[in-house]
């Protein structure tokens, strides 16, 4: 017997801003709301909810997730939380996956939320935590360290220069401007202005950086079945895969994603895709810092080592090109609340998927995409291939 | 949508909303403590920066020696069980010239961290650490370096029983 | 799809008030290479992804996730974290293999409680930071008021809930693995200290450290591996009011609600008379009751009269907790559900040693997440 299909129906989000009015549960709730009006749903049709969530220490909220419960629409539900760090966004959608593919539910409904401003004085600070608490913590490192020491590694590795990396930020800095909910959309941003931003811990500079932020996002998913009667344009969840390297992360080359390689094999192979360059119409990689998306489609198979960056420079990445990357504008325009982000890169692919993305609209039809997050200590890839 | 729906919710609030008092808030601040068990593994790797050492672990079935130690190979899945001591210079694997501090303080004058690759353990396998007595523009990956430990008598068996790490001055051999 | 999933594999760790020998890193590795052993499988070969279960304030780490991968044999491999009762994790290696397209899956949790100095804080941040946490009570006092409210509502003595303890801690007497086993009184319960009346401590669960890790296997593999496999029939799980200000005290709908879930995958209809024992959460006495109740093992009200006649006793009607519980055992904080759930399968298998009930063949085993949540998993095994 085959395997279920799974299909993403409907999908609502909030705006992504740097401090919300509202509380977890209250962006979660508009975001369910949204996602469940836009297949005409209501929530006694939900049959399970699935919460992706990034750390309690941003909240400062032990259990975040039952907290959350209600805002989230699981009240006497089937409910459960999955983290993989920053993956989480990315992991959430596959999480609802298997409650549906695994029969027990037909339909599911999958919602992310971060409220990071909740952290005083800066939400940063709560990433001390995430480091070993006896062979690392002492260090008083920095969250920004760790992409430094990535990024400076592979730029040394390949030869990529940082004035070609800038790229990354303009191009989707500008496309977030044509997004309703970003935060951060520069219609007009250049690589000088990303050249001259202030330095944080070299190579990395303010606007190598995606921003803090409040949001939530919600999909609805639902087995084949019950899809094609709540839809006419079902998108289906065609791959998923995921996976986790060692902690030990200072025993790796940090040079390569090769857990997002595995992931992204993964993927590949349940949707059947044996030439991603050419079965992949639009990609949607993690870009909380701009080298990290050179990084994520290298290890997507989408460019070879070291070379994701000429995407950019031929313009193989733009709206209108031949892979368009991170249409949506990405973390780095559209804004980073951790698991949101991830799960709007999702929504994001829906919309294309089904030429509803507005003044975003990639041309041409788009038939297939990949949406990918990554997370931990340089660690986790989550990987989601969408078709219609 | 997103065509469709034109108005997306989700209100910003600024700085001087807080100030102005337009908006209430609750201040809390956590209170959890730990006393981490270190266990067999990193118990000895403690022990050993008590005495100036630094230790990794052999295993014999991938034939490589890991830093930090740890009590089974994640590759292969075996026990590992022997300590073998490492000497304290390496090289910078990867480094950063960083001017905030964990908590998104300004700093003027740069922390360096650094993935230092451990003489003695196998290819690429390092700590993250911070280098120190040094230029920051004089850094470079593949550079050498050597640990400057705490005196002796202030040791604690602490990661931090290590300064930071400087420039090695080797002498050429011919 | 593969409809049926059996557990092939159980290890354990620990299990003791303090465990300062082992990291959580070597607990976990412990309970892991007994698993695999256990199954017979090698983890770098053979299991296809792993699911673990932690909560980042019980760990003092925050996405603690990155630490889990190594000790299991899951580096660069699918490994996913939820943040959960060991049963949530359960549920999730039962789904992964349900879908198809995995047939081997480890599913750990574990508890360092020794290691957190202040835990009643940890909880008091579950709670609404607006609405409740400053009031700056100990939150078992939500226990205290559930219990009080389930005592009002459903005729329940306290002599009553102090029988749950003195069974389950006296159960507890033949369970290697329990540390907090006892041969009290009920005068004794009775008459220990207050901690949020009417709850006495005695009838809380002391923290215990541990860690449990079970391979589960679709039944193809399972038939290959095992001639001793355990089935999960059926797993629900379901989250109530996550407010204070909603709830209902006396009762455990979201227990109810998960046990209609799960009855219903497993075609179980009068649950006292297709199952043999169970396992139910009593991280407060009274709560094994409510939670008996709630399962539909009885009505409301009758779960004390029952304890009392003696029906769950280990040679009653009814078998309940005859590991000892999370009162006789040690609260494993994350890892409960599944501490529960390896007697289940200790005692489906006939591996139970002296406490071994005589022909059985369908256990439960339920959970909570304790306060202030109204979140738990109910599971139905059968061998």
């Amino acid at each position: 017997m085959g395997m279920r299909k799974v299909a993403v129906v409907g999908a609502g989000m909030t705006k992504f801003v740097r401090r919300a009015q509202e509380t977890g549960k209250e962006l979660s709730w508009e975001a369910v709301r949204m996602a469940l009006d836009s297949c005409e749903m209501t929530i006694d049709d939900i049959e399970a909810v699935c919460m992706g969530t990034a750390p309690d220490a941003f909240d400062g909220l032990h259990m975040k997730a039952e907290y959350l419960s209600d805002g989230a629409g699981a009240w006497l539900k089937p409910y459960m939380r999955s983290y993989v760090g920053g993956g989480t966004g990315i992991f959430a959608p596959i999480q609802g996956w298997y409650h549906v593919a695994s029969g027990l539910f037909d339909t599911c409904l999958v919602v992310c939320e971060e409220k990071m401003s909740s952290f005083y004085p800066h939400a940063q600070a709560a990433f001390l935590t995430i480091f070993d608490h006896t062979t690392e913590r002492a260090l008083k490192p920095n969250l920004l360290w760790i992409f430094a020491l990535e990024m400076n590694r592979y730029m040394h590795t390949y030869g990529v220069r940082k004035e070609d990396i800038a790229l990354v930020s303009v191009l989707h800095k500008r496309n977030a401007a044509d997004h309703p909910c970003a935060l951060l959309g520069e219609p007009d941003i250049t690589v000088e202005d990303v050249l001259n931003s202030e330095v944080l811990a070299w190579p990395v500079q303010r606007y190598d950086v995606s921003p803090v932020s409040d949001g939530a996002v919600a999909i609805v998913l639902a087995a084949e079945h019950v899809a094609r009667r709540i839809t006419d344009k079902p998108v289906w969840i065609e791959g998923v895969g995921w996976c986790l390297d060692t902690a030990y992360w200072t025993n790796r080359d940090l040079c390569y994603p090769r857990y997002v390689e595995v992931a992204a094999r993964m993927a590949y192979e349940m949707a059947g895709i044996t030439e991603p360059r050419k079965q992949i119409d639009i990609a949607e990689p993690y870009d909380p810092f701009d080298y990290k998306a050179l990084h994520h489609l290298e290890g997507l198979q989408l460019a070879d080592r070291g070379q994701a960056v000429q995407l950019y420079i031929d313009g193989t990445a733009a709206r209108t090109g031949n892979m368009p990357v991170c249409p949506s504008g990405g973390l780095l325009g559209v804004g980073n609340p951790i698991a949101a982000a991830g799960l709007m890169k999702i929504a994001e692919l829906f919309w294309q998927l089904r030429g509803e993305a507005g003044a975003r609209q990639v041309p041409g039809n788009p038939r297939r995409g990949v949406a990918q997050a990554w997370g931990d200590l340089m660690q986790v890839g989550t990987v989601v291939v969408m078709g219609r | 949508m997103s065509k469709q729906i034109k108005d997306f919710r989700g209100t910003p609030l600024r700085e001087s909303d807080f100030q102005e008092g337009k908006v209430l808030y609750v201040h809390d601040a956590l209170r959890g403590e730990y006393a981490w068990d270190t266990g067999i593994a990193i118990g000895h790797y403690l022990a050993g920066l008590k005495k100036g050492v630094i230790l990794g672990a052999r295993c014999d079935h991938c034939r490589k020696i890991v830093v930090p130690p740890r009590t089974v190979c994640e590759w292969c899945f075996r026990p590992l069980t022997e300590y073998v001591p490492l000497q304290d210079t390496g090289t910078v694997n990867t480094f950063s010239i960083c001017y905030v501090t964990w908590d998104v303080k300004r700093i003027e004058k740069p922390e360096i961290p650094a993935v230092i690759e451990i003489d003695g353990a196998s290819p690429g396998h390092g700590i993250l650490h911070k280098l120190g007595d040094v230029n920051p523009e004089e850094v470079t990956i593949g550079m050498r370096v050597q640990a400057v430990w705490k005196p002796a008598e202030e040791r604690e068996g602490a990661i931090t029983d290590i300064l930071y790490w400087r420039p090695l001055k080797e002498v050429k051999k011919r | 799809m593969s409809e049926r999933v059996a557990i092939v594999g159980v290890g354990w760790a620990g299990f003791r008030p303090s465990t300062p020998y082992q990291s959580y890193k070597e607990l976990m590795y412990e309970a892991a290479v007994r698993a695999y052993a256990d199954a017979g499988v090698d983890p770098r070969r053979d299991i296809e992804t792993f699911v673990t279960v932690s909560e980042d304030f019980h760990e003092g780490t925050s996405i603690f996730d990155e630490y889990t991968p190594d000790q299991l044999g899951g580096a660069l491999k699918p490994v996913h974290t939820i943040g959960g009762d060991g049963l949530h994790g359960l549920a999730t290696g039962y789904m992964l293999v349900r879908t198809g397209r995995f047939s081997l899956v480890t599913v750990e949790a574990h508890s360092k409680a020794s290691n957190i100095l202040t835990l009643p804080y940890i909880t008091a941040y579950a709670q609404d930071p607006v609405l409740n946490r400053p009031l700056r009570l100990n939150p078992e006092y939500i226990a205290g008021l559930e219990m009080h409210r389930y005592l009002y509502e459903t005729d329940t003595t306290p002599e009553q809930c102090a029988a749950v303890v003195v069974k389950n801690k006296r159960n507890a007497l033949l369970n290697p693995l329990a540390s907090f086993a006892a041969d009290l009184t009920l005068d004794e319960v009775l008459n220990g200290p207050p901690v949020a009346w009417p709850l006495g401590r005695h009838e809380v669960a002391p923290l215990a450290d541990g860690a449990v890790v079970m391979v589960l296997a679709s039944e193809e593999k399972a038939r290959l591996l095992t001639d001793k496999p355990v089935w999960i029939r059926g797993i629900g799980w379901c989250n109530g009011p996550a407010s204070l200000e909603s709830r209902d005290w006396a009762d455990a709908p979201h227990i109810r609600e998960a046990a209609r879930l799960a009855y219903r995958q497993a075609g179980i209809r009068d649950p006292f008379q297709e199952i043999d024992f169970a396992e139910v959460d009593d991280t407060y006495a009274f709560k094994e009751l409510q939670h008996l109740e709630a399962l539909g093992i009885c009505l409301p009200g009758e779960a004390g009269l029952l304890t009392e006649q003696g029906a769950t006793e280990p040679d009653g009607e009814f078998p309940v907790n005859v590991s000892g519980g999370s009162l006789g055992v040690g609260h494993l904080l994350d890892g409960t559900g599944l501490a529960r759930a390896l007697e289940v399968v200790l005692q489906l298998r006939g591996e139970a040693g002296p406490r071994q009930l005589e022909d059985v063949e369908v256990g439960l085993v339920q959970s909570w997440r304790g306060v202030p949540t109204t979140s738990g998993v109910v599971a139905v095994l059968s061998n």
